[in-house]
Order: structure tokens, then C-alpha cells, then sequence
């Protein structure tokens, strides 16, 4: 046996707690009362005269319910239109953007009702879709959006808003002002400043939460072309580009090329990841050095004074001096034309720099591509800061708010509500009563994305559109809409934006409606010569590449950092992604103060306790405390996206706190990190945590290997226990007491790459939506009773793994390597589940599948005891219809967002991941109506077919064509394993060890 | 009381064995249809060819492909307004076409009417006219297309020749359709007869023998040559209450009514939620049997997606509105369709099949690829002026048809491989079971 990486999934386990303990001997949770009225909180028994009503009225209920079959209706269409067959799912191109987050769709509609949002293949920019884009489904159902315009937040007719908008607009004086967040639609914009040329002084102020002005402005107000697939060195500081930063979904795609390994290419690209708090990106680094915030511009400057010989301005610190980053100085010369660095600050002479670098190492040109820059940010934080300037100065007339919520996200909360107070006409486009709508006139309500028409570019010459895949629910209007009546014309957006790309090229087709219909269609277009342009605005200040003095000092440094689940916060009150944990640090519901653990045990600080966070801006905010691993020394981060109190988000509502207005504005730019005063509080707060809820105890479950093995050796990667027999140790499979199957039709698999897996949560999401999986809130997330099928583990090990012995090392929780594991029922065809359900109610199908019948099942928990890889759920409560979970399925909106494929499950039975059977059998049923075989692709689960890196391939083993069957014939002995073989599970889910290429 | 048990179960096991043989009839008809549906679905180009031999001179009438390849696109398209015979349906019946008309004129004509009238042709002005201004939609059929559906309307006026009685255009369906329900339905007249035969000779002999007894017993009194002992025989009186107070009897008594209040009560039990015969009245008074029975329209035709889709869909009133925009519009119960239409308010019918959420089914996987007719569950639809479900639709009936159902495999290249591997391991049915179609995850997910 070869030398094992010792892995843990939390501090509780590093440290072997008694809580951890106690849950890890225990598949469920002791019973938990449920107290209505929490008089007998202590007790917490039934009464035997309860027992006895309870007991006479369900047997009477029972009864009368046998009498007679309710009486129901089936109603058809009145008038069928003619591309809708009750039965059959539409498919819609469409394109999610939101702050950066840029996703080419295809919406799956059912009765003409959207039930699915699944990748657009036919765009070359993204392979899947990131989990925000999955859940951005719901918010389509939110119950809590604006259901008519409201003038002075009362209801009010179409016809009245723009009667007094229009006559309000005549008589304005003084700056009309246009403020959004980054708009990528070339016709949205050409439309805005033609709405704008009306009057004589008007702006059109774009500003970002999450600013990227630094990096705009040192490169001519266009993001880069990055082009992470042709790095072979990847360098980022402080930048989580597979996570939060810019358009992580594309940038996704790019790494992952240069991560697969096979046999015929093993190369791998280098990833260094100098960063505060442990990310996404730096989860997935080869290298990963914990760094302060104030150390970002140290460690720039030292990279610009070796690449280019030019004084950077900042002074050496530890960091510069350090082993790394001299390695990775010395790859990024080496690799030249193949190295690319990318960096998170907003500081514009940081950036300023970081182009320099990359012009030095020959990026551009090959890892930058100059002709195709991406514009999926373009705030500009002077032009917000001035207009709070001018609006508190009374010189604004009118100001318009289009998917933007200055009062919310912007550091100058203060100076922006007094100065909303100053401006006669405030008109808000946002789909409720936000807190910025609150302080409006006029709330005209926006269609959301799936009811709308618009065209997008996130890239230059990459096109894509959104069409409508349902008709509006309610009285809401698109914003384009609006500003077209209020300019006085007849003319519909959809219109405006047919006409407006007449002048695209047109290729081969002969009329421009033909044209036209192929591209609403295909719902993507690319095209170099890009008549249709975006109209990019480069207002920003020069910059030279010279780093800025840093306040630095002995104290606390925090940083804010967007998680990629909730982002900036505007997709806060959807429940999907409040429950989706975050990747690193497992929590959901919620944010609080990372930490390192030296620096908690310095204060006497435990998990949960509530801390004072004063920044020195003097504002403050009171959040609990995670140790987290990884975070650098002297340093917390927080997380923005929370504290929403408003009454128009109650999902979100009092969840964490805002910890936007941390920020600080210095010198026209936003910085989201700074020095703070910690003070503990008496105050306990639980953080619902998923990282230890269904641990593995310590067996090998996850593989892990080097680069360089894997060059020696391809067969040596991946350890294979053998099991000790009489004729000496044997492969497990052979020393079985079950017979096989014999499996004629199909046999379904997966294989799960650990090498692709970035570990971002869309396949979460997507089986959460394709499978109707219940939201249980932060409560029950508490109680570990999650229902979520699909989960992604993630293990910590010690970087310096290879030296063995993890005692010996000082502390293993300052810099863990981590590594992601996606976790799902593994069909085994020994299944342990099967043998002990008393009413057999989980058995195995024909095709390999391990089935669960919620029909039979009685509630007995037996198969989720006996299951070692902790993947079955259990239906504590009747989710759907229950008041106490809010959370979309118990109202009748929310219901619309149900996949009627898939049995919405009642209390008390067992569900876990079905391999998505509903489409299988869909796919089995499609190719018997066209009397054929199902062809490779066509059947796949909604995980596989949302992940953003293809790490999920699914498919028929039994056809030796399919891709699942190349992949393990590729891999066999090599780098495929089965988690936990020597139980001889003999599981259907694959997975391939993970290589890192360490330096 | 005591005598509805075995009744019951005769009952029972007739309604068995009617099912049975109405299953396999039907599958047999199933099997049937599919092959000729395959025919013609097989040769795609059957109507290939008609062009040069119309060209050449005549329609091709002695070519099967082209005339059932004509019969099948007219039954999709045409056969909604038109009729093959000479009765008017909305538009003129079309015996005689290929006489009336040129195929020139015809071609025009089908492609695109308007553009004909608007062209100023005397004769299609006429036409319009003629049929109340009714608008012909535009096919977009090719040549060979048109020509063969032209070449089956030739074919059937040669058929309507031949066979004088039937007139019309649906009724080239072929004959017999039921005729497993109609055997079934003769097998149980005939036992049903016997029986009651049977019981008719029980009671003539019961009474004959009674009344031999007592002419015997007059005739032993009469004699008065009995002694005392013979006299107590011939004269027995019959204590009736030794019967109540045998032991034997009160126990057997009380055994067969714990045994029958059981078994009804079981048989209760099992029938909750199963809605068989279930009848409800709904909002229009709408007639399968005289749609789908008098005029043989094809279940498809209204429940469009029968063959696409999991659910066959009921129709929308636009699929009412086809026919009933010109007929029987003075109908009150078709009146309440155009209110429907009026006031914008869909028409609510009541559901009859009702399964649990929890079972998934699909029409288009039996339909479609099993070929099952829409009868074997759902009954003599034709024959129903208000319909009620016919099948217990039951897990227990789903399971014993995947038992029994031997598996469409034929032309389906899905199954080729799998018929032989089943060839190989076994000498039974290759059924539906066989396939897996009785595991759990096929309906519960």
C-alpha cells in the first residue's frame, strides 16, 4: 500500500470533536420535535390522548377519503397553438447574463410553462451553464415579484405611469440620468442613448457591484480577451476566475482544457493562486499561497520588476521573498506566449501593471486575444460617484435605475438615499420593491429574462439572444418597452431589435425574415465582422503602472468576496441558491466571518460566536465566526450578497448581514478590502453548515495523484485495494456472495473526471430542478436533513502531502489542498440498499439501474443506514404543501416550476438520485418511435448535461461506442476507480483520480 | 347471500376470460394493422412514379403502393372536408374529380385555391361560390402526391362500383374491427343460455318429483293398509327445531357468515380507488358513439397527440370548430362551444382516467410503439354515447398485460438485437416483462 493522503472535510473532523463524533456514528439525527406551540419544548412527546384524536381523525379522514374520488377536471386548450402538444417539451434559445455571470441557454418549456434551463451547445464561448443560471428558473415563479407598476407604492394602471412619466419628462430640468449595471445588449444601448438624445443633458452611468474599473480602465475599457485554453502558465492574483470574477462560466471552459490529462497528451497547464480567502480558483490551483489583501499590489510589483526590468513602485515584503513566487516568475518567462496572470484587484495601477506583464511574457496575441475583448463588465465607479455628487447637489431631474441598486450595494449608502431625496422623478426598472425601488416615484416593473427579447454580447463578435419562453405572467412590462412608449413611438422592442439587425451579415440566406428566424433559433451568432457593435464608452482616467502606497500595518485585514451562489445579491430570494452550500466552506444560509484558525484560537473565539467587524470607515456589522482553512494569516473575509431586509425578499430576508457598505471608496475607485477592529460579542450563531454531514469515516473514497507520476506512470496513479483470501490477495469483485446481472438492453454509467470538476454546484442545482428536490431551509439544513441527491464533496489534505507523515506537520489546516468529489447514488450492482429493505421497495433494474420505489417504500431507513457513501434521503416532512417551507413548492406559482415527469414525493419515504430514469426512458421511447438504437449523447443525466467542464460524462456502457465506454476502456487500470472497492459495492459511477501538476 | 360468492366469482372468471380473449383479439387485429401501417409507412417513395405514369396516360390504379400511399395522405388531409364518395361533407365529394377536372387544374387548385380565384378562373370562381366562400387551405404536396392521392380516389369509385352498399368516405376501414368483442360477446350469450336451460330442467324435475311423492303418499293413506310402524314412515313429520339446535349446523352457519362478511369486506377493500365504469356526466354532450361509431372518424383526428406524446390530449375547441364551423351549428349543445370560443373560456370536461401521480404512463409508447389499439383499454369507445372507463386501470391489470403482451418487435430496429438474445436463452414470448417491462422504474419515478 502506497503512502495515503490523509483527508478531512472540516476543522471538526481535523480535530475529531465530540459533536463531529457523535454525528459521524449516527446516519440520522436523534428524533427532533417539532413544537407547534413550544410549550413542551422539554418534552417532547406525544400525549396519549393526542395519539388517540390523532389516531380517530386520520382513521375518519381515511374513510371519507375511500367514499369518493374527488372530481377532476381536464381542460383543454381553447384555441392549441399549433407548436404545443400537451406532453411533449419546447425548447427556447435563450442567454442568461447577470452582473458578469454570462450563460448561453436553452429553456425547456412544458405546456408553456419553462421547467429546465440546460446549456446552448451550439456556442463556442460556454460548454454548460454555472448554478446561477440553473436557478434563475425560480425566479421566474417568485410569488414576491411586482405584479403591476406602483406609483408612490401604491398600484397603479399602465396607462397613468406612462401618462405622468411622459408629462413629468417634458418639464424635466437639470441631468437625466440612466443608471445600470453592465448592459451587454448592443440594441439595449443604442436604444438608451437615443432615449437619451431627447433631452439635453443626460448620462447613462454604468456602474457594477463588484467593480471592475481597475481593469477597464488599464485597458482601454474593455476586459482582455482572455483565453485561459492556450496557457500553459497560469498565474492569478487574487483573482477567482472560475468562481466570482468576471465571467467565470467561460473562463471555466478555457481552464479545463488545459487540465484534462489522457494518455496520448499528458500536459497539464501550471496554476498559481495567490489569494486572501480560499476560492473557488484557488481550490483548484496547483499552488496556492495565502496572501493579505494588502500584499496584492507587493506581488504584482515583484512579477512587473522581473518580467520587465521596470520599478513597480511597491515595497518587498515577505511574500516577494518567497520560494513561489519566484517559481512562478521564472514559468512565466519560461513559458512565453503560453503564460497568462490574471488579478482581482481594483486598483487601476495594479492592473496597469498586470498589462504590462502580459505584454512582457507574450500574452497578447495568443492567451490574450486583442481582437475579441470581453465586455461583461464596464462600470465606471467615477461616473456613479460623481452622479451621487451632482444628485446631492440638486442637479439631477431625473434618474432612471435599470437592474442597479445603489442604495443596497453601494459603499455611500447614505450620500445615495440623501440624494434620492434631492431628485424630483426617480423611476425604477427592478422587478420588486427593492431597497433602492422603495426610495422611487415610479416602480415600472422589467419582464424577467425569460419573458423578454433582447440580443447580447459578452464577447466581441459573440452574439446570442433571449427570447420569450412564456408569455408574461404578470402586468409587467420590458424596460425596453417602457423607454420606447415613454419616447412617444408605437414601435414593440421586439421590432426595434429585428430592424436594428438588418445590417448583420446575412450569408447565404436569402431573405432577412429567414435570417432572422435562424438566429432567433440557433439563439447564438458569431461573427468577427460585427456590424451590429456595442457601443463601449473608454471614460476612464489614464493609468500608470505604479503601485500605490498600501496601508498595510500589524492589524486585521478584511476582504469582501463574492460567493459564486448568491453573487452580488440580486438572486438572494431564491430559495436554490440560498441552500446550495457554498463550495469551500460548505455553508449555506447565510454569511459570516472566515478566519484562520490561529487567528480564532488567538481570540478564544469558537465557530458560531458572533463578532463586531469594524471597518475604518467606521461602519460596522456583527457576524459569526468560521474557521476556515486556507485563509490567510491576519485576515477574514466576508461574503457581500446578504442582510436583504426588505419585505419583497423574505426568503432572503434577515439572512447575514450587508457587507457591501465594508467597502471604501478611494480616490474615484471602490477597494473591497481594508483593515478592521474584531470584537467578540456573547451573542451564538449556528451556521448551517453542510462539509460533515455525511461523512465517509476516514476510508479512501478520493484519489489524488502528481503530474510527474502520471508521466512515469499512467498505471500507477490509482491505488486498488485487494482483499486478502486464502490464494493470497484477489480484486474484490472476485470474492463476491451475489450473483451478477446479465444485462442485455442497456447498462447506464457515469464517469465523474476529478481533473475537469471545479466543484462550482451547477450539477447541484440542475438535479435539484430536473428532480423536484425540496429547498428544507436553514432549520433543517441544521438538523442535517438536506435533501439535495447530488452533493460535492470537498476534502481538505495537506499540500506538503508527498512528505508523508501529516503529524510531523505544523498545521495542516493553514493551507490545505482541496479537492473536489461530486457525490450521487453510485448504482452499485451489489447494491448494499437492496438487501435490506424489508418491503422491497429499492432493487435493481435490468439496465443497471438501482430504483427506488416511493410507493412502496414504508419509511424504515434501513438502505440509508446501510449505504457507505450516505447518498439516500428521507423525507422528513411533506416539503410540497407545508407551510413552514416557504420556498416555492407550496404556492401555486411556485408549483409551475415542477417537472411533471418526476413524482413529487410525500413524508415519510426515501428518495435519492435516479440516474435521471425520466429521461432515460424519454430517450429509450424516442429512438423506439423512430425504430432505432438511442445514440450516444442523447441520454443524459441534468448534472452531466449542466456541468460548465464536462467532468460528467453519462451513457451506456453496453454500447461500445458511447463515450462513458472509450473513457473506461481509456482509463481502466490507470486513472479509474470506484470509491470504496473493497466492499465490492461494484458501483456504476466511475471516477478518475485528480493529477495535480505541483510545481 | 350465501350464493353471490361463487356468483361473484363466476363473474370474476368470465370477466377474466372475456378480457383475455378481447386482449388477444385485439392484439391479433393490432398485429394486423401494424403490418399493413408498415407497408405503407415502408416505402416512402410509393408515390414516386405516379407523375410519369399519370403522364403516360390514366392514373396508376393497379399500383397498391401509389393507391395506399393516396389513401393515407387523403385520410390525413383531405378526408376532414371532403368525402371520396359524392355526398357533400364540407366541401364537394370527390367521385369524379379525375372526370370533372383537368390534373393541371387540379394541381393548381390543391396547392394554392386562392391564387386561382384571384387568377379569375371560371371554373374555381364557381366552386367557391358554389361551397358558401369556404376557403380550401393550401397543401404543400408535390406533384406525385397529389397525383396519387387523386389515383386512390379513382380506386375507390371503382370499390364503391363494386360494392354498391357501401357509400362514403371512412368506410374503407376494415370490416370486423371488433371482432374479438363480438366473438367474446357470442361465447357468453351461449353460456349464459345453457345455463339458464340447465336450471329450467332442475326445477321441472324438483316439482315432478314432489309431486310424484305425494301421489304416492295419498296413494299409502288411501289403502289404510299400513301398520304403525310403516304409518310413522309415510307420515313423517319433520321436527324443525333440531335443525337450529344442532350444533353442527349453528357453527357451520356462523362460519360461512365470518367468511363471507371477509371476503366482502376484502372485496371492498380492494375496490377503493378503483373507479371502474366510472361515468360521469360532462358539460357537452358529446358522443363517441356517434363520432368515432357512426362516422368512423379516426380517434387521431381529435386526440392529436395519441401517437407523439404521453398524454392523447383532448381536443381543443379549434378541432371541434374543423367540422362544426358548417355543421349542425344550430345544435344547442354545439352552441356551447361557440360560447367556449366567445367568452374565451376553455371547456372543462371531466377527467374519467384518473391515475395516480405517482404511475407514469404513456399513450405513444403503447400506441406508437406497441401498437396496442386504443380499444383494449379503453373499450368499446365506439359504442359509448357517454364514456365510462372500461379498464380497472389498476397495477395489477398494467402488470398482467406486460405478463402476457408479447413485445412489438417487428421492423422496430431498437429490438433487433434483442430478440435475438432472447431467441437464444429462451423458448417462451419474448413479452414485454421479458424486456424488463414489470420492473418498477418503467412507471414510478
Amino acid at each position: 500500500m502506497k503512502n495515503r493522503i490523509k483527508y478531512w472535510k472540516g476543522i471538526e473532523e481535523l480535530e475529531n470533536t465530540p459533536e463531529f463524533q457523535k454525528n459521524a456514528q449516527n446516519e440520522f439525527p436523534e428524533f427532533l420535535p417539532v413544537n407547534e406551540n413550544g410549550e413542551e419544548a422539554s418534552s417532547g412527546k406525544t400525549k396519549r390522548r393526542d395519539f388517540l384524536k390523532l389516531l380517530g381523525f386520520s382513521m375518519a379522514a381515511v374513510s371519507l377519503a375511500s367514499c369518493e374520488a374527488p372530481v377532476r377536471k381536464a381542460i383543454p386548450y381553447l384555441n392549441k397553438p399549433v407548436d404545443v402538444e400537451p406532453g411533449v417539451a419546447n425548447w427556447y434559445a435563450s442567454t442568461f447574463f447577470k452582473n458578469g455571470d454570462y450563460n448561453s441557454i436553452l429553456v425547456k418549456t412544458r405546456e408553456g410553462r419553462p421547467i429546465k434551463v440546460e446549456p446552448n451547445t451550439s456556442s463556442s464561448l460556454t460548454l454548460g451553464t454555472g448554478p446561477r443560471a440553473q436557478a434563475s428558473l425560480l425566479d421566474l415563479y417568485d410569488n414576491n415579484r411586482l405584479r403591476f407598476p406602483v406609483i408612490k407604492g401604491d398600484e397603479a394602471e399602465w396607462e397613468e405611469v406612462d401618462r405622468q412619466i411622459v408629462e413629468r419628462l417634458a418639464n424635466v430640468t437639470g441631468k437625466v440620468a440612466f443608471v445600470s449595471s453592465t448592459i451587454i445588449s448592443p440594441t439595449t444601448k443604442k436604444l438608451i442613448r437615443e432615449f437619451g438624445s431627447r433631452f439635453s443633458n443626460f448620462e447613462h452611468v454604468t456602474y457594477d457591484a463588484n467593480s471592475a474599473t481597475g481593469l477597464l480602465a488599464a485597458n482601454g475599457g474593455v476586459i482582455p480577451g482572455y483565453d485561459f485554453s492556450k496557457a500553459k502558465v497560469i498565474v492569478s492574483v487574487g483573482a477567482d476566475f472560475l468562481g466570482s470574477w468576471l465571467a467565470p462560466v467561460i473562463f471555466a471552459k478555457q481552464y479545463v482544457e488545459t487540465r484534462r490529462v489522457n494518455p496520448e497528451a499528458p500536459a497539464m497547464s501550471r496554476h498559481y493562486q495567490f489569494e486572501t480567502w480560499l476560492s473557488l480558483s484557488g481550490a483548484n490551483a496547483d499552488v496556492r499561497v495565502p496572501i493579505k489583501p494588502s500584499e496584492h499590489s507587493a506581488v504584482v510589483a515583484a512579477i512587473y520588476q522581473a518580467v520587465t526590468g521596470n520599478n513597480g513602485g511597491a515595497p518587498a515584503s515577505a511574500v516577494t521573498e518567497s520560494p513561489v513566487l519566484a517559481a512562478a516568475i521564472k514559468e512565466l518567462k519560461a513559458n512565453r506566449g503560453r503564460a497568462l496572470l490574471v488579478c482581482g484587484s481594483n486598483d487601476p495601477n495594479v492592473q496597469a501593471m498586470v498589462t504590462a506583464i502580459n505584454d512582457a511574457v507574450g500574452a497578447v496575441g495568443s492567451t490574450i486575444d486583442p481582437a475579441a475583448p470581453y465586455y461583461v463588465k464596464q462600470g465606471n465607479d467615477a461616473n456613479m460617484l460623481r452622479l451621487i455628487k451632482e444628485m446631492n447637489a440638486g442637479q439631477v431631474g431625473a434618474v432612471f435605475f435599470y437592474d442597479a441598486n445603489p442604495v443596497y450595494h453601494h459603499p455611500l449608502t447614505e450620500a445615495v438615499v440623501s440624494g434620492l431625496a434631492k431628485v424630483p422623478l426617480k423611476v425604477s426598472f427592478a422587478d420588486r420593491v427593492e431597497e433602492t425601488a422603495a426610495f422611487c416615484d415610479y416602480v415600472t416593473p422589467d419582464h424577467h429574462y425569460l419573458e423578454s427579447w433582447n440580443d447580447y454580447e459578452p464577447r466581441k463578435g459573440y452574439y446570442s439572444f433571449a427570447q420569450p419562453a412564456i408569455s408574461p405572467i404578470f402586468t409587467t412590462r420590458q424596460m425596453q418597452d417602457s423607454l420606447l412608449t415613454w419616447l412617444g413611438t408605437n414601435i414593440l422592442y421586439y421590432d426595434y431589435l429585428k430592424d436594428n439587425w438588418r445590417s448583420a451579415e446575412r450569408g447565404d440566406f436569402d431573405s432577412y425574415d429567414k435570417f432572422w428566424e435562424q438566429l432567433i433559433h440557433d439563439g447564438v451568432y458569431e461573427s468577427q465582422t460585427g456590424t451590429i457593435a456595442l457601443d463601449i464608452v473608454n471614460d476612464f482616467e489614464p493609468v500608470t503602472p505604479v503601485a500605490r502606497p498600501v496601508k498595510g500595518g500589524p492589524g486585521i485585514e478584511a476582504v469582501l468576496y463574492e460567493k459564486m451562489t448568491i453573487g452580488t445579491g440580486e438572486m438572494a430570494n431564491n430559495p436554490w441558491l440560498q441552500e446550495l452550500p457554498d463550495p469551500i466552506s460548505k455553508a449555506t444560509w447565510g454569511n459570516y466571518v472566515c478566519m484562520p484558525r490561529d487567528m480564532a484560537e488567538e481570540m478564544g473565539v469558537t465557530q458560531g460566536e458572533v463578532l463586531r467587524v469594524t471597518m475604518e470607515n467606521g461602519k460596522t456589522i456583527e457576524l459569526p465566526a468560521l474557521m476556515q482553512p486556507g485563509q490567510a494569516k491576519g485576515t477574514v473575509s466576508i461574503a457581500v450578497g446578504y442582510g436583504r431586509k426588505v419585505q419583497s425578499m423574505p426568503v432572503a430576508y434577515q439572512l447575514g448581514e450587508n457587507a457591501w457598505p465594508l467597502a471604501q471608496v478611494v480616490d474615484g475607485i471602490i477597494l473591497y478590502s481594508g483593515n478592521v477592529k474584531l470584537e467578540k460579542t456573547d451573542a451564538l450563531h449556528p451556521i448551517a453548515q453542510q462539509q460533515t454531514h455525511h461523512t465517509v469515516m476516514d476510508r479512501l473514497v478520493v484519489q489524488e495523484s502528481t503530474l510527474s507520476q502520471y508521466l512515469e506512470n499512467p498505471l500507477e496513479v490509482t491505488e486498488y485495494i485487494k482483499i486478502a483470501t486464502a490464494d493470497g490477495p484477489k480484486k474484490p469483485a472476485l470474492v463476491s456472495l451475489w450473483d451478477d446481472y446479465e444485462y442485455k438492453d442497456h447498462h447506464w454509467g457515469m464517469v465523474i473526471d476529478l481533473n475537469s470538476c471545479i466543484g462550482c454546484g451547477a450539477c447541484v442545482v440542475s438535479c435539484q430542478v430536473e428532480n423536484n428536490i425540496p429547498v428544507v431551509g436553514k432549520a433543517e439544513v441544521l438538523n442535517r436533513r438536506e435533501m439535495h441527491w447530488l452533493r460535492i464533496d470537498r476534502y481538505y489534505s495537506a499540500v506538503e502531502h508527498e512528505e508523508g507523515d501529516f503529524v510531523a506537520m505544523e498545521d495542516p489546516a493553514e493551507n490545505p489542498s482541496v479537492i473536489f468529489q461530486p457525490m450521487l447514488c453510485q448504482h452499485c450492482n451489489h447494491a448494499p440498499c437492496e438487501t435490506v429493505c424489508p418491503v422491497a421497495a429499492t432493487m435493481h433494474s435490468s439496465d443497471g439501474l438501482n430504483q427506488m420505489v416511493y410507493n412502496r417504500c414504508v419509511g424504515t431507513r434501513y438502505c440509508a443506514n446501510n449505504c457507505p457513501y450516505k447518498v439516500r434521503r428521507f423525507n422528513w416532512f411533506s416539503y410540497a404543501n407545508n407551510d413552514k417551507f416557504d420556498y416555492h413548492m407550496n404556492d401555486d406559482l411556485g408549483k409551475m416550476v415542477l417537472n411533471p415527469d418526476v413524482t413529487v414525493r410525500g413524508r415519510g419515504v426515501m428518495e435519492k438520485c435516479t440516474f435521471c430514469v425520466q429521461r432515460i426512458q424519454l430517450g429509450k421511447l424516442e429512438a423506439k418511435r423512430e425504430n432505432r438504437r438511442p445514440k450516444d449523447g442523447e441520454i443524459v443525466s441534468a448534472c452531466a448535461q449542466s456541468c460548465p467542464t464536462n467532468a460528467i460524462v453519462f451513457g451506456d456502457m453496453k454500447d461500445p461506442d458511447s463515450k462513458v465506454s472509450q473513457l473506461l476502456a481509456r482509463e481502466h487500470q490507470s486513472r479509474a476507480f470506484h470509491v470504496l472497492e473493497e466492499l465490492n459495492t461494484q458501483p456504476n459511477v466511475t471516477y478518475l483520480t485528480k493529477i495535480r501538476n505541483l510545481a | 347471500m350465501i350464493s353471490c360468492i361463487p356468483k361473484i366469482k363466476a363473474k370474476v372468471f368470465f370477466a377474466f376470460l372475456f378480457s383475455l380473449v378481447v386482449s388477444f383479439g385485439a392484439l391479433a387485429q393490432g398485429a394486423a394493422e401494424q403490418a399493413q401501417v408498415s407497408d405503407e409507412g415502408v416505402v416512402p417513395g410509393a408515390a414516386e412514379g405516379a407523375v410519369e405514369a399519370a403522364n403516360a396516360g390514366g392514373l396508376p390504379v393497379d399500383d397498391p403502393a401509389i393507391v395506399s400511399a393516396g389513401n393515407q395522405l387523403f385520410k390525413n388531409n383531405c378526408a376532414v372536408c371532403h368525402s371520396a364518395g359524392s355526398d357533400v361533407i364540407v366541401g364537394p365529394g370527390l367521385a369524379g374529380i379525375n372526370e370533372r377536372r383537368s390534373q393541371d387544374w387540379l394541381l393548381k387548385w390543391i396547392k394554392n385555391s386562392q391564387a386561382l380565384i384571384q387568377a379569375g378562373d371560371a371554373e374555381a370562381v364557381a366552386v367557391y361560390n358554389e361551397y358558401n366562400k369556404q376557403a380550401m387551405p393550401s397543401f404543400n404536396f408535390k406533384d406525385e402526391e397529389i397525383v396519387s392521392i387523386l389515383t386512390y380516389i379513382k380506386s375507390a369509385e371503382a370499390e364503391v362500383a363494386a360494392v354498391p352498399t357501401t357509400v362514403g368516405s371512412g368506410e374503407d376501414q376494415p370490416a370486423g374491427e371488433n371482432v374479438g368483442t363480438d366473438a367474446i360477446g357470442a361465447v357468453g350469450n351461449y353460456l349464459d343460455i345453457i345455463l339458464v336451460v340447465l336450471i329450467l330442467v332442475l326445477i321441472v324435475l324438483i316439482v315432478t318429483l314432489l309431486l310424484i311423492s305425494s301421489v304416492l303418499k295419498g296413494y299409502l293413506n288411501k289403502n289404510r293398509q299400513l301398520d304403525e310402524f310403516d304409518n310413522e314412515v309415510v307420515n313423517q313429520r319433520f321436527d324443525f327445531s333440531k335443525i337450529y339446535k344442532s350444533k353442527v349446523v349453528r357453527s357451520l352457519v356462523g362460519l360461512i357468515f365470518v367468511v363471507v362478511l371477509l371476503d366482502l369486506t376484502l372485496g371492498y377493500a380492494m375496490g377503493v380507488g378503483i373507479q371502474q365504469g366510472y361515468q360521469p356526466k360532462q358539460p357537452i354532450a358529446f358522443s363517441h358513439k356517434l363520432h368515432a361509431g357512426e362516422h368512423q372518424i379516426n380517434c387521431n383526428y381529435c386526440h392529436t397527440t395519441v401517437y407523439e406524446s404521453q398524454s392523447a390530449s383532448i381536443p381543443s375547441a379549434n378541432i371541434c370548430m374543423n367540422c362544426h364551423s358548417q355543421i349542425k351549428t344550430e345544435s344547442p349543445e354545439i352552441q356551447k362551444i361557440y360560447r367556449a370560443i366567445e367568452r374565451g373560456r376553455p371547456i372543462e370536461w371531466v377527467r374519467i382516467h384518473n391515475l395516480p401521480d405517482l404511475a407514469y404512463f404513456n399513450h405513444s409508447q403503447h400506441t406508437q410503439v406497441g401498437g396496442v389499439e386504443c380499444e383494449t383499454c379503453h373499450g368499446p369507445i365506439q359504442e359509448m354515447d357517454v364514456v365510462y372507463q372500461y379498464s380497472p386501470l389498476t397495477m395489477g391489470w398494467c402488470i398482467n398485460c406486460h405478463r402476457e403482451t408479447p413485445l412489438n418487435t417487428e421492423g422496430n430496429g431498437y429490438y433487433d438485437k434483442l430478440v435475438e438474445l432472447h431467441e437464444k436463452s429462451s423458448r417462451g414470448t419474448f413479452t414485454v416483462a421479458s424486456n424488463g417491462g414489470t420492473e418498477c422504474a418503467r412507471c414510478h419515478y
